[in-house]
Protein backbone atom coordinates (compact mmCIF):
# COMPACT_ATOMS: atom_id res chain seq x y z
CA UNK A 1 0.00 0.00 0.00
CA UNK A 2 2.94 2.43 0.68
CA UNK A 3 3.62 2.01 -3.08
CA UNK A 4 0.50 3.55 -3.69
CA UNK A 5 0.99 6.25 -0.99
CA UNK A 6 4.48 7.18 -2.45
CA UNK A 7 2.90 7.25 -6.31
CA UNK A 8 0.35 9.03 -5.19
CA UNK A 9 1.74 12.19 -3.06
CA UNK A 10 4.60 12.26 -6.24
CA UNK A 11 1.97 12.97 -8.66
CA UNK A 12 -0.40 15.17 -6.35
CA UNK A 13 3.14 17.53 -5.66
CA UNK A 14 3.88 17.19 -9.88
CA UNK A 15 0.32 18.79 -10.36
CA UNK A 16 -0.32 22.15 -10.87
CA UNK A 17 -3.74 21.08 -8.75
CA UNK A 18 -2.11 20.83 -5.38
CA UNK A 19 0.03 23.70 -5.46
CA UNK A 20 -3.11 25.97 -6.64
CA UNK A 21 -5.56 24.34 -3.72
CA UNK A 22 -2.88 24.66 -1.31
CA UNK A 23 -1.93 28.41 -1.89
CA UNK A 24 -5.80 29.47 -2.28
CA UNK A 25 -6.76 27.33 1.20
CA UNK A 26 -3.70 29.30 3.22
CA UNK A 27 -4.60 32.59 1.51
CA UNK A 28 -8.86 32.20 2.35
CA UNK A 29 -8.08 30.71 5.46
CA UNK A 30 -5.54 33.91 6.15
CA UNK A 31 -7.06 36.90 5.42
CA UNK A 32 -10.63 35.04 7.14
CA UNK A 33 -8.76 34.67 10.00
CA UNK A 34 -6.73 38.33 10.28
CA UNK A 35 -9.03 40.44 8.82
CA UNK A 36 -11.54 39.85 11.96
CA UNK A 37 -8.53 39.17 14.55
CA UNK A 38 -7.64 42.46 15.77
CA UNK A 39 -11.52 43.64 15.94
CA UNK A 40 -12.38 40.87 17.95
CA UNK A 41 -9.52 41.65 20.06
CA UNK A 42 -9.24 37.86 21.15
CA UNK A 43 -5.90 35.63 21.18
CA UNK A 44 -7.77 32.71 19.27
CA UNK A 45 -8.18 30.43 15.95
CA UNK A 46 -12.00 30.62 16.21
CA UNK A 47 -12.35 32.48 13.10
CA UNK A 48 -10.02 30.03 11.30
CA UNK A 49 -11.37 26.33 12.85
CA UNK A 50 -14.93 27.58 12.55
CA UNK A 51 -14.78 27.95 9.30
CA UNK A 52 -12.44 24.81 8.78
CA UNK A 53 -15.80 22.54 7.90
CA UNK A 54 -16.62 24.76 4.83
CA UNK A 55 -12.88 25.16 3.28
CA UNK A 56 -12.18 21.70 4.01
CA UNK A 57 -15.11 20.72 2.37
CA UNK A 58 -13.77 22.54 -0.60
CA UNK A 59 -10.10 21.28 -0.46
CA UNK A 60 -10.64 17.72 0.23
CA UNK A 61 -12.42 16.88 -3.15
CA UNK A 62 -10.48 19.06 -5.39
CA UNK A 63 -7.75 16.74 -3.87
CA UNK A 64 -9.49 13.31 -4.48
CA UNK A 65 -11.33 14.10 -7.46
CA UNK A 66 -8.65 12.99 -10.17
CA UNK A 67 -7.88 10.04 -7.76
CA UNK A 68 -9.72 7.04 -9.62
CA UNK A 69 -11.77 9.22 -12.02
CA UNK A 70 -8.60 10.13 -14.03
CA UNK A 71 -7.78 6.74 -14.19
CA UNK A 72 -10.71 5.25 -15.17
CA UNK A 73 -10.91 7.70 -18.20
CA UNK A 74 -6.70 7.78 -19.12
CA UNK A 75 -7.18 3.59 -18.84
CA UNK A 76 -4.41 3.52 -16.02
CA UNK A 77 -6.55 1.83 -13.99
CA UNK A 78 -6.43 -1.25 -15.88
CA UNK A 79 -2.42 -1.56 -15.86
CA UNK A 80 -2.69 -0.82 -11.63
CA UNK A 81 -5.21 -2.87 -10.91
CA UNK A 82 -3.86 -6.06 -12.84
CA UNK A 83 -0.52 -5.73 -10.90
CA UNK A 84 -0.48 -7.91 -7.98
CA UNK A 85 -1.60 -5.16 -6.10
CA UNK A 86 -5.52 -5.49 -4.57
CA UNK A 87 -8.04 -2.68 -5.19
CA UNK A 88 -8.16 -1.97 -1.32
CA UNK A 89 -4.73 -1.70 -1.04
CA UNK A 90 -4.73 0.86 -4.49
CA UNK A 91 -7.66 2.57 -2.47
CA UNK A 92 -6.27 2.99 0.95
CA UNK A 93 -3.14 3.99 -0.97
CA UNK A 94 -4.68 6.44 -2.62
CA UNK A 95 -6.65 7.43 0.81
CA UNK A 96 -3.90 7.72 2.49
CA UNK A 97 -1.83 9.97 -0.23
CA UNK A 98 -5.37 12.31 0.08
CA UNK A 99 -5.04 12.47 4.15
CA UNK A 100 -1.71 13.51 3.74
CA UNK A 101 -1.54 15.99 1.44
CA UNK A 102 -4.40 17.41 3.22
CA UNK A 103 -2.37 17.65 6.35
CA UNK A 104 0.89 19.13 4.51
CA UNK A 105 -1.37 21.88 3.70
CA UNK A 106 -2.45 22.32 6.66
CA UNK A 107 0.80 22.66 7.92
CA UNK A 108 1.24 26.35 7.05
CA UNK A 109 -1.67 26.90 9.01
CA UNK A 110 0.31 26.65 12.10
CA UNK A 111 2.45 29.95 11.48
CA UNK A 112 -0.96 31.25 12.26
CA UNK A 113 -1.60 30.38 16.13
CA UNK A 114 2.70 30.68 16.37
CA UNK A 115 2.10 34.57 15.44
CA UNK A 116 -0.63 35.03 17.42
CA UNK A 117 1.59 33.59 20.59
CA UNK A 118 4.54 36.31 19.42
CA UNK A 119 2.06 38.94 19.02
CA UNK A 120 0.42 38.75 22.22
CA UNK A 121 3.19 37.55 24.49
CA UNK A 122 2.96 35.68 27.64
CA UNK A 123 1.47 37.23 29.70
CA UNK A 124 -0.72 34.87 31.43
CA UNK A 125 -4.25 37.05 30.84
CA UNK A 126 -3.90 37.66 27.26
CA UNK A 127 -1.93 34.29 26.21
CA UNK A 128 -2.90 31.94 23.57
CA UNK A 129 -4.33 28.81 24.74
CA UNK A 130 -2.96 26.11 23.25
CA UNK A 131 -5.72 23.39 24.46
CA UNK A 132 -8.08 24.75 21.49
CA UNK A 133 -5.65 24.69 18.80
CA UNK A 134 -4.61 21.28 19.68
CA UNK A 135 -7.92 20.08 19.79
CA UNK A 136 -8.90 21.83 16.87
CA UNK A 137 -6.14 20.55 14.40
CA UNK A 138 -7.02 16.94 15.87
CA UNK A 139 -10.14 17.77 14.76
CA UNK A 140 -9.08 18.81 11.35
CA UNK A 141 -7.74 16.00 10.77
CA UNK A 142 -10.67 13.49 11.40
CA UNK A 143 -12.44 15.80 9.34
CA UNK A 144 -10.02 15.68 6.18
CA UNK A 145 -10.27 11.81 6.58
CA UNK A 146 -13.98 11.77 6.35
CA UNK A 147 -14.13 14.25 3.39
CA UNK A 148 -11.28 12.71 1.54
CA UNK A 149 -13.47 9.43 2.12
CA UNK A 150 -16.61 10.80 0.91
CA UNK A 151 -14.50 12.28 -1.92
CA UNK A 152 -12.72 9.09 -3.32
CA UNK A 153 -16.30 7.31 -3.17
CA UNK A 154 -17.35 10.13 -5.41
CA UNK A 155 -14.14 9.89 -7.85
CA UNK A 156 -14.56 6.35 -7.98
CA UNK A 157 -17.73 7.01 -9.27
CA UNK A 158 -17.36 9.11 -12.25
CA UNK A 159 -15.05 8.82 -15.13
CA UNK A 160 -15.44 12.75 -14.96
CA UNK A 161 -13.06 15.00 -12.62
CA UNK A 162 -15.48 17.62 -12.65
CA UNK A 163 -18.51 16.03 -11.48
CA UNK A 164 -16.61 14.07 -9.16
CA UNK A 165 -15.53 16.83 -7.53
CA UNK A 166 -19.32 18.59 -7.53
CA UNK A 167 -20.33 15.40 -6.25
CA UNK A 168 -17.76 14.96 -3.51
CA UNK A 169 -18.53 18.88 -2.10
CA UNK A 170 -21.78 18.31 -2.68
CA UNK A 171 -22.36 15.58 0.03
CA UNK A 172 -19.22 17.06 2.43
CA UNK A 173 -21.08 20.93 2.14
CA UNK A 174 -24.18 19.01 3.58
CA UNK A 175 -22.29 17.75 6.48
CA UNK A 176 -21.12 20.67 7.20
CA UNK A 177 -23.92 22.72 6.87
CA UNK A 178 -26.21 20.80 8.06
CA UNK A 179 -26.63 21.44 11.61
CA UNK A 180 -27.65 24.90 10.79
CA UNK A 181 -30.78 23.79 8.92
CA UNK A 182 -32.17 22.63 11.70
CA UNK A 183 -34.71 25.17 12.58
CA UNK A 184 -36.85 23.82 9.16
CA UNK A 185 -36.19 20.26 10.61
CA UNK A 186 -38.81 18.38 12.55
CA UNK A 187 -38.31 18.11 16.12
CA UNK A 188 -38.01 14.09 16.31
CA UNK A 189 -35.64 14.02 14.05
CA UNK A 190 -33.13 16.98 15.33
CA UNK A 191 -31.13 14.74 17.45
CA UNK A 192 -30.28 12.66 14.77
CA UNK A 193 -29.92 15.21 12.07
CA UNK A 194 -27.72 16.91 14.54
CA UNK A 195 -25.30 13.37 14.96
CA UNK A 196 -25.19 13.60 10.83
CA UNK A 197 -23.52 17.35 11.01
CA UNK A 198 -19.78 16.76 10.80
CA UNK A 199 -19.27 20.71 11.88
CA UNK A 200 -20.79 20.05 15.55
CA UNK A 201 -18.37 16.64 15.70
CA UNK A 202 -15.59 18.54 14.61
CA UNK A 203 -16.50 21.54 16.65
CA UNK A 204 -16.83 19.16 19.87
CA UNK A 205 -13.09 17.50 19.10
CA UNK A 206 -11.90 21.13 18.74
CA UNK A 207 -13.40 22.71 22.33
CA UNK A 208 -10.60 19.87 23.05
CA UNK A 209 -12.89 17.15 24.09
CA UNK A 210 -12.04 14.03 22.79
CA UNK A 211 -15.54 11.94 22.89
CA UNK A 212 -16.00 8.31 21.56
CA UNK A 213 -19.20 9.53 19.74
CA UNK A 214 -16.95 11.89 17.94
CA UNK A 215 -14.58 9.61 17.12
CA UNK A 216 -17.36 6.82 16.38
CA UNK A 217 -18.57 9.30 14.09
CA UNK A 218 -15.51 10.46 11.93
CA UNK A 219 -14.31 6.24 12.07
CA UNK A 220 -17.59 4.98 10.94
CA UNK A 221 -18.95 7.68 8.40
CA UNK A 222 -15.31 7.71 6.65
CA UNK A 223 -15.30 3.85 6.91
CA UNK A 224 -18.62 3.68 5.24
CA UNK A 225 -18.17 5.85 2.00
CA UNK A 226 -14.30 3.53 1.61
CA UNK A 227 -16.28 0.49 1.93
CA UNK A 228 -18.57 2.33 -0.65
CA UNK A 229 -15.80 2.97 -3.10
CA UNK A 230 -14.64 -0.34 -2.76
CA UNK A 231 -17.54 -1.84 -3.89
CA UNK A 232 -18.22 0.17 -6.66
CA UNK A 233 -14.74 -0.81 -7.79
CA UNK A 234 -15.88 -4.44 -7.78
CA UNK A 235 -18.90 -3.63 -9.69
CA UNK A 236 -16.93 -1.83 -12.49
CA UNK A 237 -15.48 -5.90 -12.79
CA UNK A 238 -18.74 -6.62 -14.07
CA UNK B 1 -13.87 -27.32 -32.56
CA UNK B 2 -12.82 -28.66 -29.51
CA UNK B 3 -9.92 -27.86 -27.36
CA UNK B 4 -6.53 -28.41 -28.90
CA UNK B 5 -5.27 -31.39 -27.12
CA UNK B 6 -2.72 -30.56 -24.71
CA UNK B 7 -0.75 -33.14 -23.66
CA UNK B 8 1.52 -30.69 -20.94
CA UNK B 9 -0.76 -29.45 -18.39
CA UNK B 10 -1.98 -26.25 -19.42
CA UNK B 11 -0.75 -23.09 -18.19
CA UNK B 12 -4.46 -21.16 -18.98
CA UNK B 13 -7.51 -22.86 -19.26
CA UNK B 14 -10.53 -21.37 -20.31
CA UNK B 15 -13.67 -23.15 -19.87
CA UNK B 16 -17.32 -22.12 -20.71
CA UNK B 17 -16.27 -18.30 -20.71
CA UNK B 18 -19.33 -16.11 -21.12
CA UNK B 19 -19.32 -12.50 -20.36
CA UNK B 20 -22.08 -10.34 -21.08
CA UNK B 21 -22.93 -6.77 -20.81
CA UNK B 22 -26.83 -6.48 -20.35
CA UNK B 23 -28.30 -7.84 -23.33
CA UNK B 24 -24.73 -7.53 -25.05
CA UNK B 25 -23.23 -10.95 -25.55
CA UNK B 26 -19.16 -9.92 -25.75
CA UNK B 27 -18.01 -13.60 -25.32
CA UNK B 28 -19.85 -17.28 -25.52
CA UNK B 29 -19.19 -19.85 -24.45
CA UNK B 30 -15.47 -19.64 -25.02
CA UNK B 31 -12.90 -23.06 -24.21
CA UNK B 32 -9.51 -22.69 -24.97
CA UNK B 33 -6.38 -23.44 -23.49
CA UNK B 34 -2.67 -22.43 -23.87
CA UNK B 35 0.52 -24.69 -23.17
CA UNK B 36 3.41 -23.71 -21.04
CA UNK B 37 5.93 -22.10 -23.49
CA UNK B 38 3.77 -21.60 -26.06
CA UNK B 39 2.38 -18.23 -28.02
CA UNK B 40 -0.73 -17.57 -28.66
CA UNK B 41 -2.42 -15.64 -31.00
CA UNK B 42 -5.81 -14.46 -30.53
CA UNK B 43 -7.56 -13.40 -33.37
CA UNK B 44 -10.47 -11.52 -34.62
CA UNK B 45 -11.99 -8.49 -36.15
CA UNK B 46 -12.68 -5.38 -33.81
CA UNK B 47 -15.27 -6.16 -31.34
CA UNK B 48 -15.05 -9.70 -31.59
CA UNK B 49 -14.46 -9.95 -27.90
CA UNK B 50 -10.48 -10.21 -27.55
CA UNK B 51 -9.80 -7.60 -24.96
CA UNK B 52 -12.62 -9.00 -22.74
CA UNK B 53 -11.24 -12.34 -23.39
CA UNK B 54 -7.99 -10.97 -22.02
CA UNK B 55 -9.25 -8.45 -19.48
CA UNK B 56 -11.38 -11.73 -17.48
CA UNK B 57 -7.94 -13.74 -18.02
CA UNK B 58 -6.33 -11.55 -16.10
CA UNK B 59 -9.29 -10.59 -13.43
CA UNK B 60 -9.63 -7.53 -14.25
CA UNK B 61 -13.44 -8.06 -15.32
CA UNK B 62 -15.39 -10.87 -13.52
CA UNK B 63 -16.64 -13.30 -16.07
CA UNK B 64 -20.66 -13.88 -16.35
CA UNK B 65 -20.00 -17.75 -16.44
CA UNK B 66 -17.70 -19.85 -17.02
CA UNK B 67 -13.68 -20.14 -15.07
CA UNK B 68 -9.98 -19.11 -16.07
CA UNK B 69 -7.23 -20.91 -14.51
CA UNK B 70 -4.16 -19.63 -14.23
CA UNK B 71 -0.59 -21.75 -13.69
CA UNK B 72 -3.37 -24.28 -11.61
CA UNK B 73 -4.89 -21.21 -9.61
CA UNK B 74 -8.39 -20.27 -10.29
CA UNK B 75 -9.08 -16.37 -11.49
CA UNK B 76 -11.26 -15.03 -8.75
CA UNK B 77 -11.52 -11.92 -6.53
CA UNK B 78 -8.27 -13.07 -4.48
CA UNK B 79 -5.15 -11.92 -6.48
CA UNK B 80 -2.78 -14.62 -5.98
CA UNK B 81 -2.73 -15.37 -9.55
CA UNK B 82 -1.96 -11.53 -10.63
CA UNK B 83 1.68 -12.58 -9.62
CA UNK B 84 1.96 -14.89 -12.43
CA UNK B 85 0.67 -12.37 -15.07
CA UNK B 86 2.41 -9.77 -17.15
CA UNK B 87 -0.37 -7.73 -19.00
CA UNK B 88 -0.57 -4.81 -21.50
CA UNK B 89 -3.62 -3.36 -22.11
CA UNK B 90 -4.50 -1.94 -24.99
CA UNK B 91 -2.60 1.49 -26.26
CA UNK B 92 -0.61 1.18 -23.43
CA UNK B 93 -2.07 3.17 -20.51
CA UNK B 94 0.37 3.84 -18.00
CA UNK B 95 0.56 6.92 -15.67
CA UNK B 96 1.34 10.04 -18.23
CA UNK B 97 3.26 12.21 -15.45
CA UNK B 98 5.61 8.83 -14.47
CA UNK B 99 9.43 9.17 -16.37
CA UNK B 100 9.75 5.63 -17.52
CA UNK B 101 12.29 4.70 -14.66
CA UNK B 102 9.75 5.18 -12.50
CA UNK B 103 6.87 2.88 -14.39
CA UNK B 104 9.35 0.22 -13.74
CA UNK B 105 10.18 0.88 -9.83
CA UNK B 106 6.42 1.32 -9.09
CA UNK B 107 5.61 -2.01 -11.62
CA UNK B 108 8.63 -4.10 -9.92
CA UNK B 109 7.79 -3.15 -6.08
CA UNK B 110 3.80 -4.35 -6.74
CA UNK B 111 5.42 -7.26 -7.98
CA UNK B 112 7.45 -7.55 -4.87
CA UNK B 113 10.92 -7.74 -6.78
CA UNK B 114 13.88 -7.50 -4.53
CA UNK B 115 15.44 -3.89 -4.89
CA UNK B 116 19.28 -5.44 -5.01
CA UNK B 117 17.65 -7.12 -8.35
CA UNK B 118 16.05 -4.37 -9.86
CA UNK B 119 19.00 -2.33 -11.48
CA UNK B 120 20.11 -5.47 -13.42
CA UNK B 121 16.93 -6.22 -14.32
CA UNK B 122 16.01 -2.40 -15.70
CA UNK B 123 19.33 -2.74 -17.56
CA UNK B 124 18.32 -5.99 -19.04
CA UNK B 125 15.01 -4.72 -20.27
CA UNK B 126 16.16 -1.87 -21.25
CA UNK B 127 18.50 -3.18 -23.62
CA UNK B 128 15.53 -5.79 -24.57
CA UNK B 129 13.05 -3.79 -25.00
CA UNK B 130 14.86 -0.83 -26.86
CA UNK B 131 14.34 1.99 -23.82
CA UNK B 132 18.06 3.25 -23.08
CA UNK B 133 17.43 6.35 -24.82
CA UNK B 134 13.94 7.14 -23.08
CA UNK B 135 14.47 5.57 -19.56
CA UNK B 136 14.08 9.34 -17.84
CA UNK B 137 11.32 10.87 -19.58
CA UNK B 138 8.21 11.28 -18.86
CA UNK B 139 5.85 8.73 -20.72
CA UNK B 140 3.61 11.07 -21.91
CA UNK B 141 6.34 12.57 -24.10
CA UNK B 142 6.90 9.15 -25.44
CA UNK B 143 5.74 8.22 -29.15
CA UNK B 144 3.73 5.75 -29.82
CA UNK B 145 6.10 2.93 -30.48
CA UNK B 146 7.84 4.03 -27.26
CA UNK B 147 4.98 3.93 -25.26
CA UNK B 148 4.58 0.51 -26.31
CA UNK B 149 7.90 -0.74 -25.39
CA UNK B 150 7.63 0.53 -21.91
CA UNK B 151 4.02 -0.67 -21.85
CA UNK B 152 6.26 -4.25 -22.66
CA UNK B 153 8.52 -3.55 -20.43
CA UNK B 154 6.28 -2.69 -17.64
CA UNK B 155 4.69 -6.25 -18.13
CA UNK B 156 7.73 -7.62 -18.16
CA UNK B 157 9.43 -6.45 -15.06
CA UNK B 158 8.00 -8.82 -12.47
CA UNK B 159 9.68 -11.59 -14.43
CA UNK B 160 5.93 -13.67 -15.13
CA UNK B 161 5.41 -16.89 -16.53
CA UNK B 162 2.65 -15.09 -18.50
CA UNK B 163 2.85 -12.70 -20.60
CA UNK B 164 -0.67 -10.81 -22.01
CA UNK B 165 -0.38 -8.34 -24.15
CA UNK B 166 -3.47 -6.60 -26.10
CA UNK B 167 -3.27 -5.30 -30.20
CA UNK B 168 0.64 -4.67 -28.94
CA UNK B 169 0.90 -3.87 -32.76
CA UNK B 170 -1.56 -1.42 -33.14
CA UNK B 171 -1.18 2.40 -34.27
CA UNK B 172 2.53 1.86 -34.59
CA UNK B 173 3.94 2.27 -38.01
CA UNK B 174 5.33 -0.58 -40.56
CA UNK B 175 9.11 -1.02 -38.61
CA UNK B 176 7.58 -0.64 -35.06
CA UNK B 177 5.72 -3.34 -35.96
CA UNK B 178 8.38 -5.59 -37.15
CA UNK B 179 10.42 -4.60 -34.34
CA UNK B 180 7.86 -5.41 -31.58
CA UNK B 181 7.29 -8.97 -33.07
CA UNK B 182 11.02 -9.68 -32.99
CA UNK B 183 10.80 -8.81 -29.19
CA UNK B 184 7.72 -10.68 -28.87
CA UNK B 185 8.98 -14.11 -30.48
CA UNK B 186 12.46 -13.38 -28.12
CA UNK B 187 10.00 -13.27 -25.27
CA UNK B 188 7.77 -16.22 -25.89
CA UNK B 189 10.84 -18.83 -26.21
CA UNK B 190 11.31 -18.65 -22.33
CA UNK B 191 7.60 -17.67 -21.35
CA UNK B 192 3.88 -18.48 -22.26
CA UNK B 193 2.29 -15.56 -24.43
CA UNK B 194 -1.26 -14.23 -25.73
CA UNK B 195 -1.17 -11.75 -28.08
CA UNK B 196 -4.32 -10.32 -29.54
CA UNK B 197 -4.58 -8.83 -33.41
CA UNK B 198 -6.74 -8.40 -36.15
CA UNK B 199 -4.18 -8.97 -38.54
CA UNK B 200 -3.90 -12.78 -39.91
CA UNK B 201 -0.74 -12.04 -41.33
CA UNK B 202 0.73 -11.30 -37.56
CA UNK B 203 -0.51 -14.22 -36.13
CA UNK B 204 1.24 -16.39 -38.39
CA UNK B 205 4.91 -14.75 -38.46
CA UNK B 206 4.78 -14.74 -34.22
CA UNK B 207 2.41 -17.94 -32.98
CA UNK B 208 2.59 -21.33 -32.29
CA UNK B 209 -0.96 -21.56 -32.48
CA UNK B 210 -3.74 -19.05 -33.32
CA UNK B 211 -7.31 -18.81 -32.03
CA UNK B 212 -10.18 -17.07 -33.93
CA UNK B 213 -13.23 -15.36 -32.26
CA UNK B 214 -15.75 -13.49 -33.98
CA UNK B 215 -18.67 -12.24 -32.43
CA UNK B 216 -17.63 -14.25 -29.04
CA UNK B 217 -17.54 -17.34 -30.54
CA UNK B 218 -14.60 -19.69 -30.70
CA UNK B 219 -14.16 -19.69 -35.08
CA UNK B 220 -11.17 -21.88 -35.20
CA UNK B 221 -8.07 -23.29 -32.83
CA UNK B 222 -5.14 -24.63 -34.77
CA UNK B 223 -1.61 -23.44 -36.10
CA UNK B 224 -1.76 -21.33 -38.95
CA UNK B 225 -1.29 -23.95 -41.12
CA UNK B 226 -4.48 -25.65 -39.61
CA UNK B 227 -6.60 -22.15 -39.39
CA UNK B 228 -5.46 -21.87 -43.06
CA UNK B 229 -6.82 -25.06 -44.36
CA UNK B 230 -10.49 -24.79 -42.52
CA UNK B 231 -10.26 -21.22 -44.79
CA UNK B 232 -8.89 -21.73 -47.33
CA UNK B 233 -10.42 -24.05 -50.00
CA UNK B 234 -13.70 -23.25 -51.74
CA UNK B 235 -15.09 -21.48 -54.56
CA UNK B 236 -17.47 -18.43 -54.70
CA UNK B 237 -20.40 -18.55 -56.67
CA UNK B 238 -22.38 -15.91 -57.96
CA UNK B 239 -26.27 -16.90 -59.16
CA UNK B 240 -28.94 -14.57 -60.08
CA UNK B 241 -32.08 -15.93 -60.77
CA UNK B 242 -35.57 -14.85 -61.90
CA UNK B 243 -38.75 -16.03 -60.33
CA UNK B 244 -37.75 -16.91 -56.70
CA UNK B 245 -38.15 -15.33 -53.85
CA UNK B 246 -35.17 -14.82 -51.86
CA UNK B 247 -36.11 -17.59 -49.18
CA UNK B 248 -37.35 -19.88 -51.81
CA UNK B 249 -33.86 -19.87 -53.79
CA UNK B 250 -31.92 -19.75 -50.60
CA UNK B 251 -33.61 -22.89 -49.12
CA UNK B 252 -33.10 -25.01 -52.37
CA UNK B 253 -29.06 -23.62 -53.37
CA UNK B 254 -28.56 -24.44 -49.99
CA UNK B 255 -29.67 -28.34 -50.21
CA UNK B 256 -27.00 -28.81 -53.10
CA UNK B 257 -23.90 -30.88 -52.70
CA UNK B 258 -21.10 -29.03 -51.65
CA UNK B 259 -22.24 -25.56 -51.04
CA UNK B 260 -21.43 -24.67 -47.73
CA UNK B 261 -23.39 -21.22 -47.10
CA UNK B 262 -25.80 -19.01 -49.15
CA UNK B 263 -26.02 -15.53 -48.58
CA UNK B 264 -28.51 -12.67 -50.46
CA UNK B 265 -25.90 -10.40 -51.89
CA UNK B 266 -28.68 -8.14 -53.95
CA UNK B 267 -32.13 -8.33 -54.33
CA UNK B 268 -34.71 -6.36 -57.22
CA UNK B 269 -38.26 -7.24 -55.77
CA UNK B 270 -39.74 -5.13 -58.75
CA UNK B 271 -38.08 -7.53 -61.40
CA UNK B 272 -38.36 -10.52 -58.92
CA UNK B 273 -34.64 -11.10 -59.39
CA UNK B 274 -32.30 -12.57 -56.63
CA UNK B 275 -28.64 -12.32 -56.41
CA UNK B 276 -27.33 -15.16 -53.93
CA UNK B 277 -23.39 -15.86 -53.50
CA UNK B 278 -22.50 -19.52 -52.56
CA UNK B 279 -19.91 -20.65 -50.69
CA UNK B 280 -19.35 -24.09 -52.38
CA UNK B 281 -16.35 -26.71 -51.75
CA UNK B 282 -16.01 -27.28 -55.55
CA UNK B 283 -17.42 -25.29 -58.43
CA UNK B 284 -20.70 -25.99 -58.99
CA UNK B 285 -21.54 -24.50 -61.50
CA UNK B 286 -22.32 -27.02 -63.86
CA UNK B 287 -25.24 -28.40 -61.66
CA UNK B 288 -26.86 -25.02 -61.09
CA UNK B 289 -28.53 -24.59 -64.92
CA UNK B 290 -30.72 -27.97 -64.64
CA UNK B 291 -31.56 -27.33 -60.63
CA UNK B 292 -32.75 -23.65 -61.67
CA UNK B 293 -35.00 -24.69 -64.89
CA UNK B 294 -36.34 -28.04 -62.46
CA UNK B 295 -37.63 -25.04 -60.70
CA UNK B 296 -39.24 -23.26 -63.10
CA UNK B 297 -36.87 -19.75 -62.76
CA UNK B 298 -35.10 -18.50 -64.83
CA UNK B 299 -30.86 -18.29 -64.96
CA UNK B 300 -29.91 -14.65 -65.89
CA UNK B 301 -26.84 -14.92 -64.37
CA UNK B 302 -23.85 -17.11 -63.20
CA UNK B 303 -20.15 -16.25 -62.62
CA UNK B 304 -17.25 -17.92 -60.56
CA UNK B 305 -16.84 -14.49 -58.18
CA UNK B 306 -13.28 -12.79 -58.72
CA UNK B 307 -13.13 -11.82 -55.01
CA UNK B 308 -11.65 -14.41 -52.90
CA UNK B 309 -14.02 -16.14 -50.19
CA UNK B 310 -12.96 -14.51 -47.59
CA UNK B 311 -13.04 -10.98 -48.73
CA UNK B 312 -16.47 -11.45 -50.45
CA UNK B 313 -18.02 -13.31 -47.08
CA UNK B 314 -16.12 -10.07 -45.23
CA UNK B 315 -18.55 -7.96 -47.10
CA UNK B 316 -21.43 -9.72 -46.74
CA UNK B 317 -21.04 -10.32 -43.58
CA UNK B 318 -20.35 -6.36 -43.04
CA UNK B 319 -23.15 -5.00 -44.81
CA UNK B 320 -25.44 -7.63 -42.56
CA UNK B 321 -23.89 -6.18 -39.22
CA UNK B 322 -24.52 -2.29 -40.14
Amino acid sequence: MWLVVRRELRSAFGSPIGYVVAVVFLAVTGWLLFSTFFLNGRADLRAFFELLPITLALVAPAITMRQLSEELSSGTYESVLTLPLSAAQILGGKFVASLLFVMIVLVPTLLYPLSIASVVGGSAATQLDWGPVVGGYIGAILLAGLYCAIGLLASSASRNQIVAFILAIAVCAFLALVDRMLFIIPAPLVGLIQFLSATSHFESVARGVLDTRDLVYFVSFGGAALFGAHAVMQVRRG
Amino acid sequence: MANAPVARSPVIDVQHLSKSYGDTHAVRDLSFSVARGEVLGLLGPNGAGKSTTMRIITGYLRPTSGTVRVAGTVVDDSDVFKQSIGYLPEFSPLYGDMIVYDLLQFAAAAHGVPRPERRDRFRRLSSQCGLETVMHRPFDQLSRGYKQRAGLAYALVGDPEILILDEPTSGLDPNQIVEIRSVIKEIGQSRTVIFSTHILAEAESTCDRIVIINDGRLVADGTAAQVKDAEAPGVAIRVTVRGASEAEATGVFEQVDSVDRVLVDERDGAAGEVSLLLACREDVRAALPTIVAERGWSLLEMARSTESLETAFQRLTGKRNR
